[in-house]
């Protein structure tokens, strides 16, 4: 897909650019022109409260709810102005996990990771092994001719990133990936999310009401020779790429790195954080 | 409870009209558009029209049946008993079998579309299947509505056809007619205004029952009492449409009647 011609963006640095967007359903204002950017290969922690808009920028950056007022580009073109049948095309260079994983339920995990491939129809053995090697990444190959229902929510979650990642996406959208998990899931969920970021350098919105995720995604990296997350301290060279953003009352009150937000002395964010 | 004003519930209706039928107007126009979902078509051709053929079989004995009882006696009275294939079998083509069949078709298979459809928008299903790129019309509505279509064609064809055996059946045993007779009178009484008639209106009505199962579904809201609530609409609306509808129909295929 070609990005809109006289469209003065960088799209070479920046792959999501929200303009003064603004969003009301009836009379309750979900975003109040909300203007902020996600670079290429940076990952952008969105925090906030229940309700203060964070899934609706998720859904927006998608197309699926257009806003009252202001521009969406993604990846250089104008969402907020393009039909249902542009958006289609867009949106295979996007992934999303949604909030409930949002599986088909009475589709296998063979083909719900496999749903837009077939959608594709691409042959069935290179289907096949797409599927075994993003299910091999969320270290899920045994589920994968389970139904959703006979999977753990944390199980659920992760075939939602498999689902998500397997057209190698160049945006990955995770509506609160770890919500209503145990910690011990959680951390698996975000050591997932780490490694996409640092082996396929992936940009990403990741929404979350749990700060620990971000602060942990903003002090760790992917180790590939363990497997495992490593913390980055001692490794100054090594970038993360791991930005916050906090939504409160349909307005941005914070755009910066962990560091910042530390020092920040909004009295409503230090509560947030503390 | 809320109370919406008389505004409010015009603007709502008016809405609700305006969704409806462009919903409908994209399903028509998806049968022309690529891509289509063959084996999903065949899929709930299979679920749509295999799975009701029982219920509609049973539906349309039975009502053959007891149009032979009911009509016999005034039959009887005026010395025409003889007739009674006719009546049944004018009844049966003409009116009872496509409207019979549709309301079976309505009880089980709009509500069935309803609860599907909206089970699925309620746990994000319907926005991940955008998100990953498919138009839920096309994958959903699309399929079904062609199913359905073909299958209640189908199916009031045997309905008719177990109604006037059902008929056939209280004859024989009950009135001890003739069966030469009775598939006499039966098949002589029958215009192919008639039967063209029997046959038109199961297309109507298969395309209400089921555009409004998949409009309630995928304009369903709120959680699992909303799955129920739009469960219950499709249902009440399809039927009365379904009625309201062959009413329209009636008359104006009698205007053709030669």
């Amino acid at each position: 897909m070609e990005p809109l011609e006289n469209q003065p963006l960088d799209t070479i640095h920046k792959t999501i650019i929200f303009e003064n967007v603004s969003l009301a359903f009836e009379d309750l204002v979900v975003l109040d022109g909300i203007s902020f950017e996600l670079k290429r290969g940076e990952t952008k922690v969105l925090l906030g409260v229940s309700g203060s808009g964070k899934s609706t920028v998720l859904k927006l950056c998608l197309g699926l709810i257009k806003p009252d007022s202001g521009h969406i580009y993604v990846m250089g073109h104008d969402v907020t102005t393009m039909s249902e049948e542009e958006l289609f095309d867009l949106r295979s260079h996007l992934g999303i996990v949604f909030q409930e994983s949002a599986l088909f339920d009475s589709l296998p995990v063979r083909e719900n990771v496999a749903f837009r491939l077939m959608e594709e129809h691409l042959p069935e053995d290179e289907i096949e092994k797409r599927v075994r090697e993003a299910l091999s990444f969320v270290e899920l190959e045994d589920a994968i001719d389970k139904l959703p229902s006979e999977l753990s929510g944390g199980m659920r979650r992760r075939v939602g990133i498999a689902r998500a990642i397997i057209t190698h996406p160049e945006i990955l959208l995770y509506d609160s990936p770890t919500g209503g998990l145990d910690p011990i899931t959680s951390t698996t969920i975000i050591e997932l999310i780490m490694k996409q970021r640092d082996v396929s350098k992936t940009s990403a919105l990741l929404v979350s009401h749990r700060l620990q995720d971000g602060f942990m995604l903003a002090s760790h990296y992917y180790d590939p020779a363990t497997n495992h997350m490593q913390p980055v301290d001692g490794r100054p060279m090594r970038d993360v790429h791991t930005s916050f953003m906090m939504l409160r009352d349909g307005k941005v009150i914070f755009d910066g790195t962990a560091q910042q937000l530390g020092q920040v002395q909004d009295p409503y964010i230090r509560e947030y954080i503390t | 409870m809320e109370l919406i004003s008389p505004a409010g519930y015009a603007k709502r209706a008016v809405w609700a009209v305006q969704e409806y039928t462009l919903l409908s107007a994209q399903a028509i126009v998806n049968v022309f558009r690529q891509p289509r979902y063959v084996a999903d078509t065949i899929q709930q051709a299979d679920l749509i029209g295999v799975g009701s053929l029982p219920i509609v079989a049973m539906a349309g004995g039975f009502t053959g049946l007891v149009l032979a009882l009911n009509y016999s006696p005034t039959l009887e009275r005026f010395g025409v008993l003889t007739l009674t294939g006719q009546v049944v079998s004018l009844s049966m083509v003409r009116e009872l079998g496509p409207v019979i069949t549709s309301l079976m078709m309505a009880g089980r298979n709009a509500t069935g579309m309803a609860s599907e459809i909206g089970s699925m928008k309620v746990t994000e299903q319907i926005d991940a299947m955008r998100a990953l790129g498919t138009d839920p019309t096309k994958k959903l509505v699309t399929p079904r509505v062609v199913a359905t279509v073909v299958m209640l064609f189908f199916l009031t064809i045997i309905s008719d056809l177990v109604g006037l055996f059902g008929g056939y059946i209280y004859s024989a045993a009950v009135l001890h007619l003739d069966s030469y007779q009775y598939w006499t009178s039966a098949y002589q009484t029958l215009t192919y205004n008639d039967v063209i008639t029997g046959l038109i209106k199961p297309i109507f009505f298969g395309f209400i029952i089921a555009t409004v199962g998949c409009y309630y579904g995928i304009s369903t809201t709120g959680g699992t009492q909303g799955v129920g609530r739009s469960t219950t609409q499709a249902m009440v609306t399809s039927s009365v449409l379904i009625l309201a509808v062959d009413a329209v129909l009636a008359q104006l295929l009698l205007l053709l009647r030669p």
